[in-house]
């Protein structure tokens, strides 16, 4: 916070696209910083199917999801991009000209870059943790409810009920338990989407009573103005109990949200942002839309269409940021100039 | 082609007709079923195609597999009945089959 990182192009998503986007950036020399919500680079390729063979990758018959982050991440690798990871940008504001763009971004932390270009690649918004369906939950957000654990303190001498049977809530039991009062792990059904030996640490501390589980689903909450004293369960046999807590951890994993980017003064269609063929150009010059945040006439949702769009978004953006030097289409087999650049020369 | 009805949260009822071999999921997609997303496109890895299998049909398909409960687990108000329907294959079996869509995917 407080420091304001200056540079040439921000990307604002880690996707398969916006990593792509550094490379085809790099090429024209123009350096990035990579913004994403999520901890690590890949987008949904990372954090929905890792592990799920992608097909239509030219060149590649078969490769999963991470390999292809993986290979992307080593492809980039010569222009050292900065990434910021766990950022969510907040705000956008236009502090160039039309033919001079420069934006002011601010991220939720507090954090501002001063950039020439942006490009939103995006995808499908940020992820962002589900809200479990139970009625009146908003009224306990950031009180009694938490969709993430910042800080494990203050959950320190508290009943702390987590819900979900995937990492992060494996995760989180293992870890507040010994810090908070008591940990009570509940979940649809007695299987666990997490590693196995994260279950077995959970079930061998359930086995010496220092941790509950329970099967069942919450279905209400009780408490007074946000502070939370029952969640209401149904459990596997139908029953209806409550179950005293001080602090409920619902782990139901991401789903994707616009967020502020609609903010952002872009036109927006259908929650797609709208963009000329030519250059990938949103209504604001010098931000760009890439990927399957992007619409336009014919548009398909493909990594591959993602590709292409960054190469001709990054040709604009260096008229935008070199404005007076020629640019020489060259290629990468035969420039030497360019080999240089990716250090192979 | 087989028929398959969805029913959204409101109680309107839409038939398709579905190729067999294909999914419920795909069936929704190419008909703009209302309450079907299906963000990750059927690779069985978001939880967004998430339906509710009519009583009377839970018995006549197969019954979901491993990674389908798995990722139930992220899905929005799981009840008896709950499926992914990218993960339901369209047969002569499932002709007049019925399902419900959630009041949201997540």
């Amino acid at each position: 916070m407080g420091e304001i990182v200056k540079t040439d192009a921000l990307i604002v998503g880690a996707g398969p696209v916006g990593l792509f986007a550094v490379f085809e950036l790099g090429l024209l020399d123009i350096k990035a910083h990579v913004l994403d919500i999520l901890p690590k680079a890949g987008g949904q390729c990372a954090e929905l199917y890792p592990e799920k063979p992608i097909y239509d990758i030219p060149g590649f018959p078969t490769i999963t999801g991470q390999g292809l982050v993986d290979n992307l991440m080593k492809q980039i690798e010569p222009f050292a991009p900065t990434f910021h990871y766990n950022q969510m940008v907040a705000s956008l504001e236009p502090i160039g000209t039309a033919e001079a763009p420069e934006f002011r971004v601010t991220t939720e932390d507090g954090d501002i870059y001063e950039t020439r270009v942006v490009l939103v690649a995006a995808g499908g918004g940020s992820f962002q943790p589900k809200k479990p369906p139970i009625a009146g939950i908003d009224a306990y957000e950031n009180t009694s409810v938490f969709y993430a654990v910042r800080k494990m303190e203050q959950f320190r001498g508290k009943r702390v009920l987590i819900v979900g049977g995937g990492d992060s809530a494996l995760d989180w039991a293992l870890n507040l338990q010994g810090v908070a009062e008591r940990v009570t792990l509940m979940h649809r059904r007695d299987a666990f989407r997490a590693a196995p030996h994260s279950v077995n640490a959970m079930r061998e501390l359930v086995r010496e009573k220092r941790m509950d589980f329970v099967l069942g689903q919450v279905t209400g909450l009780k408490g007074e103005s946000g502070v939370l004293s029952h969640a209401i369960v149904r459990g596997e046999d139908g029953s209806t109990f409550d179950l005293a807590c001080d602090v409920m951890l619902p782990f139901f994993g991401l789903t994707m949200k616009l967020g502020p980017i609609a903010q952002w003064g872009l036109n927006l269609h259908e929650n797609l942002i709208p963009v000329d063929t030519e250059k990938f150009e949103t209504n604001v010059p010098g931000i760009f839309a890439v990927g399957d945040i992007n619409t336009y006439p014919g548009k398909l949702k493909l990594i591959l269409s993602g590709f292409h769009e960054v190469a001709l978004a990054a040709q604009k953006a260096h008229r935008y940021i070199f404005p007076d030097k020629k640019l020489t289409f060259q290629y990468t087999t035969s420039s030497s100039s360019l080999q240089k650049k990716l250090g192979v020369s | 082609m087989v028929q398959i009805t969805f029913i959204d949260s409101t109680g309107q009822s839409r038939s398709v007709s579905a190729e067999e071999g294909s999914t419920v999921m795909e069936a929704a997609l190419r008909n703009s079923i209302p309450g079907i997303e299906a963000e990750c496109g059927g690779a069985c890895a978001c939880a967004t195609c998430h339906v509710y299998v009519d009583d009377a049909w839970v018995s006549k398909i197969p019954p979901a597999q491993p990674m389908e409960e798995d990722m139930l687990d992220f899905a929005f108000d799981v009840r008896t009945g709950s499926r992914l329907s990218c993960q339901i294959r369209v047969t002569g079996e499932t002709d007049g089959l019925v399902v419900s869509t959630p009041e949201r995917q997540g």
